[in-house]
């Protein structure tokens, strides 16, 4: 019986697809958004949490102003605060000064306009970031401010090709270095800039070549093994402090970020993005359902006398019941298959194009689809009531 | 109780109407097309029914195959009082006792010949198969093989009337309802319908209660009741098998 409903329900819709289509409309699209949203959204946890172990586990980034952007009257940080807190922090291994802005690079006839970093000794180390080919700056190259560089490995790809970038010369503005090293692949940060996009110079050349003054944008700090970066975060704080002389009453003038912080802020973020549209998703699906639900009853209405001439020829008020239930769960769950297949097909499309990997969560789709049922199940109810509510001598003289 | 009414001697009675009376409507709009019916028929008999229109034939055999309940009296079917019953109880009869040939015949427009014939059985939950193979021996028995594929709108009215015996007699009911199963048919075709229904009264003992507007078909039956203005008339003896 109930594999005839089935059969016989799938018939019924397939008279009319574009109205079958149309109804479940709302489903497809409620289905649709979650599948994708949580699609995506492992996706990008995943590539968050790569590019977190990525960046170095357990690194502080300092800045000299309060938020991410330029603050107000920012006290800029000097070499010698993070000589500073290499010496007195016992929670922090390496205190690396740093500062970066955009340049043009040229190389023969190619040109790249990148990020420059001028790096402080230690930068590399704390921020496990390896030369794959070629060299490191020797402690003597990053104290004279020598004329060498390292490459990202997108800037060496862009100016090079394929040819090894080691010993050439390059432009950066007026100033000609030599490549000494090409960085490994770090892949996007947790904002998604690309981190290979870089050419690294000795901080002492950056600040007389290029930056014309002798501002630290940044300190990167590597927590000492034994300590948390809580316990580091708390130390550096206290120094910074009494350093840069804030008054008890004041706020930082500096602000220390961990790179679980940023971690947290990322997931804390997906998940009011997910909440947000999971709502968005739950209503459409309601809207879906009373779709379904008005297209059941107007169903029901023209097929009256079909249900009298079952009822007649020995169906039971459950039986009619049953049918019209299954035409709504069917109706439902194609609507949700439609948009489980959209959401993946988007989803991966998607997850190509931002670079995430493409992570399919099984528990999700399984929900989707029993969402989807539950759906007819309910909003098929009243219309099914009504339907096995009919009398067959009332339902057979129907036109 | 009539007196005309009476089964014929030994054999039990199948049906019984007891003062069956049913009015539509209420008020100064209220029809009455039975008012007051005693009439019983004995498992194997062979009934019709006769009257002019709108003297309350259907409504009688509505009432019979359990789709109507009368106003007011008291049926009986195989010793189960209907009227007693509830929706569900009078649904399984109709699935598991009853055929239905309807005067209007009530095919399912979007179904083909034989899946109409199919759907009492899909009721009762025989397995496809044998489904099918009684399906296509029940619209053979009618004439109509070849037609298995055939929707409703494709058949002529003849056809269509003939795809709704073979409904009626695919389960093979105790008891057959036939209201005017050969209206729409020609002469021969008519005589052949009967003689099945004969058949199937005589070799099955299959219980059969036709209304007919034709006396050469009445014959066929073994008594015929006369309705008028939703009584019953008179009685008389059929010609073939009284
Ligand atoms: N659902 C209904 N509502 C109101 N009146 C009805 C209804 N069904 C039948 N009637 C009335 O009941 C009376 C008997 O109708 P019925 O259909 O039983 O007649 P019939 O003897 O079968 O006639 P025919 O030979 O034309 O088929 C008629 O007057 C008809 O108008
Ligand atoms: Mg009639």
């Amino acid at each position: 019986m109930w594999m005839i409903a089935w059969r016989e329900a799938v018939r019924a819709l397939s008279r009319n697809p574009l109205r079958s289509f149309l109804t479940v409309l709302g489903v497809v699209i409620g289905v649709a958004a979650v599948i994708a949203l949580v699609t995506l959204g492992r996706g990008a946890t995943a590539a968050v949490q790569q590019q977190i172990a990525a960046m170095g586990s357990n690194v502080l980034f300092i800045s000299p102003s309060r938020g991410f952007g330029p603050g107000s009257a920012t006290v800029p940080f000097s070499v010698e605060d993070a000589r500073f807190l290499e010496r007195e922090a016992a929670t922090i291994a390496i205190a690396a000064p740093a500062a970066a802005t955009n340049r043009t690079v040229i190389a023969g006839n190619q040109s790249t306009t990148t990020q420059i970093v001028g790096i402080g000794e230690g930068y590399l180390a704390a921020r496990q970031w390896p030369v794959i080919e070629g060299r490191e700056p020797t402690p003597g190259e990053l104290r004279s401010g020598a004329a060498v560089c390292l490459f990202g490995q997108t800037v060496a790809t862009a100016l090079f090709g394929d040819r090894s970038p080691i010993g050439e010369r390059v432009r950066l503005d007026k100033l000609t270095c030599t490549v000494i090293g090409v960085l490994a692949a770090k892949g996007q940060s947790a904002f998604g800039s690309d981190q290979d996009d870089v050419v690294m110079v000795p901080l002492r050349l950056y600040h007389r070549r290029i930056a014309g003054n002798t501002q630290v944008r940044f300190i990167i700090a590597a927590v000492a093994p034994g300590y948390t970066s809580r316990e580091a975060i708390a130390e550096v704080q206290q120094l910074l402090r009494e350093r840069r002389r804030v008054a008890p009453n004041e706020s930082d003038n500096f602000r220390i970020t961990d790179s679980r912080e940023i971690e947290r802020t990322f997931t804390a973020t997906t998940r009011m993005l997910t909440a947000l549209l999971s709502a968005v998703a739950a209503i459409s699906l309601v809207v879906g359902g009373i779709g379904i639900m008005n297209i059941m009853l107007v169903s029901v209405t023209e097929r009256t006398r079909e249900i009298g001439i079952r009822l007649a020829i020995g169906a039971r008020a459950v039986d009619v019941m049953t049918q019209f239930l299954v035409e709504a769960v069917v109706l439902s769950l194609a609507g949700g298959a439609i948009g489980i297949v959209l959401a993946l097909g988007a989803s991966y499309l998607a997850a190509q194009a931002l670079g995430f990997p493409f992570l399919v969560d099984l528990g999700v789709i399984a929900l989707a689809v029993l969402f989807s049922a539950a759906v007819g199940v309910v909003f098929g109810f009243l219309p099914a009531r009504r339907a096995a509510r009919l009398d067959p001598i009332v339902a057979l003289r129907q036109e | 109780m009539s007196n005309a009414a009476q089964p014929r001697t030994g054999a039990l009675p199948l049906v019984v109407l007891e003062g069956i009376s049913r009015v539509y409507g209420s008020g100064d709009a209220a029809v009455t097309a039975l008012a007051g019916i005693d009439l019983t028929v004995a498992s194997g008999e062979f009934v019709a029914l006769m009257g002019p229109s709108g003297s309350g034939k259907s409504t009688c055999m509505n009432v019979i195959g359990c789709l109507d309940t009368p106003t007011a009296g008291r049926y009986t079917l195989a010793g189960l009082e209907v009227t007693a019953l509830d929706a569900d109880a009078r649904a399984l009869l109709r699935r598991y006792v009853i055929g239905f040939v309807f005067q209007g015949f009530h095919l399912l427009p979007r179904l083909t010949a034989l899946e109409n014939v199919e759907l009492p059985l899909l009721y009762q939950g025989v397995k496809a198969a044998e489904r099918r193979a009684r399906a296509q021996a029940a619209l053979a028995q009618v004439g109509l093989s070849g037609r298995e594929g055939h929707r409703p709108s494709e058949l002529s009215g003849g056809q269509q009337q003939r795809v709704a015996i073979a409904r009626a007699i695919v389960t093979r009911p105790q008891l057959l309802l036939a209201d005017e199963p050969t209206g729409n048919l020609d002469s021969a075709r008519s005589h052949e319908i009967m003689q099945l229904l004969a058949a199937l009264n005589a070799t099955l003992g299959v219980t059969i209660v036709m209304v007919t507007h034709e006396p050469e078909m009445a014959e066929y039956a073994g008594r015929i009741v006369h309705f008028r203005d939703g009584r019953i008339e008179r009685e008389e003896r059929g010609g073939l098998c009284g």
